[in-house]
């Protein structure tokens, strides 16, 4: 993974004294609270329900052993023992005191971490598959522009105050698993007639209260424009974003009413002036940031793997987890392993310091000492030798990381909703956990097959509610929690938004309807079908009325 | 007089800064002053602004365009950019715009909630004056353009890229 050199290391330390300073000026009171707002934000650090939260990049995923052992460390001695892996490849801090902030980031600085931009009306941190790399079906790897994107964004002087916060995602393998439709940029990975490695790039997605998937600007851009291209966007974007409504600022809105075309050539105009530039990227930046991502030292299987096939044979729970956990390796004698955390009774994404511990040095011993995090929540280690995968199973059994539910109707994303968050309408994690007791056999499940479930406690979608198969979103109804349900949503190369089934639900009822609507898949549902398909086949009307009754 | 930091120092300030122009012989009333008049001011009145006896300035708001005064660059020694408020970031690109592709070589200047947080970023983008708030000490802002000894991107003060300059 990429290591930082001297001028990298530099600018957090700068950073940190920085922060250090307007920290020390806040807490005197020399710096008002609103001024502080936008500073302590672009560090990470937000003031929430109970305690401030401090949410720490990860950037495009990629964590090592090293990391995840600091994140340990970083639970136990200034939080609560845990950490809360999010839908953005970030971990989140629920229990930090303000002071001890600039610390903190300290101690991340030593194993090449930040909070930087992790929050704010910035650019934030750029997120990609969580197989990158290892994939069996990749185009190519997005890491090395993920990093490249990561410096450039990383205290860009002019997009420091845009209208609104700023994502983007980038995708280079064919099946998206980075939901890089529905973010403020998407970039995919694309070949075109000559065999040349560039962008398709697509403008204006994004979540929130008014989901939009994004739309073409750009069908190929060659790779060395990357960054003049991402800086015209964003000056278009910066000048013209609006800034008179917080929830009409974000670009979706500004290509809206602008238009696509006319956005579109709002970008090449600007882009004509940058181009060919000295943003223009060099072979030699190319190669620096692939140098990072190179392959490990893998070693030469053939396509059989007695000892898996054994297990595979003789242990059932290890088979079933297996099936569901482990993807294709685009090695031979490899695979992917996802670690799921979403077993029932703990809150979706969270993770002990005791289970950091442990699970970093799985890493170590099994997967070349890296980790990835994935939106869904879960930790990947990407390059497990398919002859270790059950002794990893078993290891994983002993601390109760072996949920064999991943992609499953209990595999939930979840925001932290109203238990921390100070947006949120309603909780989330409680409805999360009715869900996942109620669906509670591992057969039924997986007969059930491949079905996300995403919950997000307000509007803002954290828990990309729009884009679940089946979406809950907390809503305040005259002070009671209710949940409004949408089915057929898709974050996958289909992307879709879902739509809403009726009126909400008291919280008691979610799981009694979520029952009904399994009901009538598995009443429709053609051989091997998966649930979005069967919606997309038989539409809303039979769930309404089985849920809702038959309108007369 | 007022102050403001000029090139990293702080100075007495030689220019007025007029905020509006609703009378209508102020230009009079202003003559041998050194002016910074407002955008629509300059673009209704340029003959009239630009003979009287003084130096000239214009100031934009943050919606204002620089392009609308991309062809008076030569003659004007002062541009100003309104900071409404220290979020509103709609500067920033009006200042690389005319620095890096209008060729202003002038002094540009930040005016309105300019805070000392903001002023690394404001000189990265091609700001060399910076009108501060009131309540900002000056002395210590001028310690804030070492925040950071370098930077990633390509900007104003250094226009070659972090990724050109590394080597290796």
């Amino acid at each position: 993974m990429y290591q930082y050199d001297e001028y990298d290391h530099q600018m957090l330390a700068d950073r940190i004294a920085q922060f250090r300073d307007q920290t020390a000026r806040f807490l005197s009171g020399e710096l008002a609270p609103a001024e502080f707002l936008p500073l302590r934000l672009q560090n990470g650090l937000y003031v929430q329900r109970l305690a401030p939260m401090l949410r720490i990049a990860i950037p495009y995923g990629m964590l090592s052993s090293k990391q995840l052992r600091k994140l340990a460390y970083i639970a136990d001695h200034f939080d609560k023992g845990y950490g809360h892996f999010t839908t953005r490849q970030n971990i989140q801090f629920n229990w930090p005191a303000i002071a001890d902030v600039p610390d903190i980031l300290a101690h991340l600085a030593e194993v090449e971490m930040h909070a930087i931009q992790t929050s704010g009306n910035c650019i934030r941190n750029t997120t990609t598959d969580q197989f990158a790399g290892s994939a069996a079906n990749e185009i190519e790897d997005s890491r090395p522009y993920c990093e490249i994107i990561r410096q450039w964004s990383t205290f860009h002087p002019e997009f420091a105050y845009l209208p609104r916060k700023f994502k983007i995602a980038v995708c280079g393998t064919q099946d998206d698993q980075a939901a890089t439709q529905v973010h403020d940029i998407g970039l995919f990975i694309v070949r075109n007639d000559e065999g040349e490695t560039g962008f398709r790039v697509l403008a204006g997605g994004g979540l929130g209260r008014t989901p939009v998937i994004g739309k073409e600007i750009r069908a190929f851009l060659p790779k060395q424009h990357l960054l003049s291209y991402l800086d015209a966007i964003l000056r278009v974007y910066n000048r013209e974003g609006r800034r008179d409504n917080k929830y009409k600022a974000r670009i979706k809105i500004l290509v809206k009413e602008t238009g696509v075309d006319n956005f579109r050539e709002k970008v090449e105009k600007e882009w004509r002036k940058l181009k060919d530039g000295p943003l223009t990227l060099t072979d030699s930046e190319f190669q620096r940031c692939k140098r990072f991502f190179h392959d490990p030292a893998y070693k030469h299987f053939g396509p059989q793997s007695p000892a898996l096939e054994k297990a595979l044979n003789t242990d059932v729970l290890f088979s079933n987890w297996y099936e569901q956990n482990v993807s294709v390796h685009k090695k031979p004698g490899y695979g992917i392993v996802t670690i799921c955390l979403k077993k029932t009774g703990v809150a979706p994404g969270d993770l002990t310091s005791a289970q950091m511990n442990f699970v970093a040095d799985l890493a170590e011993r099994y997967s070349f000492g890296e980790l990835r995090v994935s939106h869904e929540q879960n930790l990947i280690l990407a390059d497990v030798e398919k002859d270790a995968l059950h002794s990893l199973w078993r290891e994983l059994k002993s601390q109760d990381l072996h949920a064999p539910n991943l992609g499953l109707l209990t595999d939930i994303i979840c925001c932290p909703g109203g238990d921390f968050c100070s947006l949120a309408n309603a909780k989330s994690i409680p409805i999360a956990e009715a869900i996942q007791r109620r669906f509670d056999d591992a057969e039924r499940l997986r007969q059930i097959g491949k079905l996300s479930v995403n919950i997000s406690g307000c509007m803002n979608a954290c828990g990309h509610h729009h884009v679940g198969n089946i979406g809950i979103l907390g809503v305040d109804k005259k002070g009671a929690e209710f949940y409004q349900i949408s089915l057929g949503g898709s974050a996958e190369n289909t992307t879709a938004l879902g739509d809403i089934i009726g009126p909400s639900f008291a919280q008691e009822d979610v799981p009694e309807v979520m029952d009904k609507l399994i009901g009538v898949f598995e009443r429709h549902k053609l051989a091997d079908e998966r649930f979005v398909d069967t919606y997309r086949r038989i539409g809303m009307t039979p769930f309404k009325e089985d849920i809702y009754g038959k309108a007369d | 007089m007022a102050k403001l930091i000029k090139d990293r120092a702080v100075v007495e300030d030689q220019w007025l800064l007029v905020r509006d122009a609703i009378e209508r012989n102020f230009l009079e009333a202003l003559d041998g002053q050194n002016v910074i008049v407002p955008l629509q001011v300059w673009l209704s009145q340029r003959e009239a602004v630009s003979t009287r006896k003084g130096r000239t300035g214009v100031w934009l708001q943050s919606h204002e365009l620089p392009q609308s005064i991309a062809e008076d660059l030569p003659s004007l020694e002062v541009i100003a950019l309104e900071f409404p408020i220290f979020s509103d970031g709609r500067a920033y690109s009006s200042a690389r715009e005319l620095r890096e592709n209008l060729g202003y070589k002038g002094e540009l200047r930040a005016i309105g909630d300019v805070l000392c947080d903001q002023l690394f970023y404001m000189s990265r983008c091609g700001f060399n004056a910076f009108a501060m708030r009131p309540d900002q000490n000056l002395e210590i802002a001028t310690l804030r353009f070492e925040d950071f000894k370098d930077g990633y991107q390509a900007s104003v003060d250094k226009p070659i890229p972090l990724f050109r300059r590394r080597g290796g």
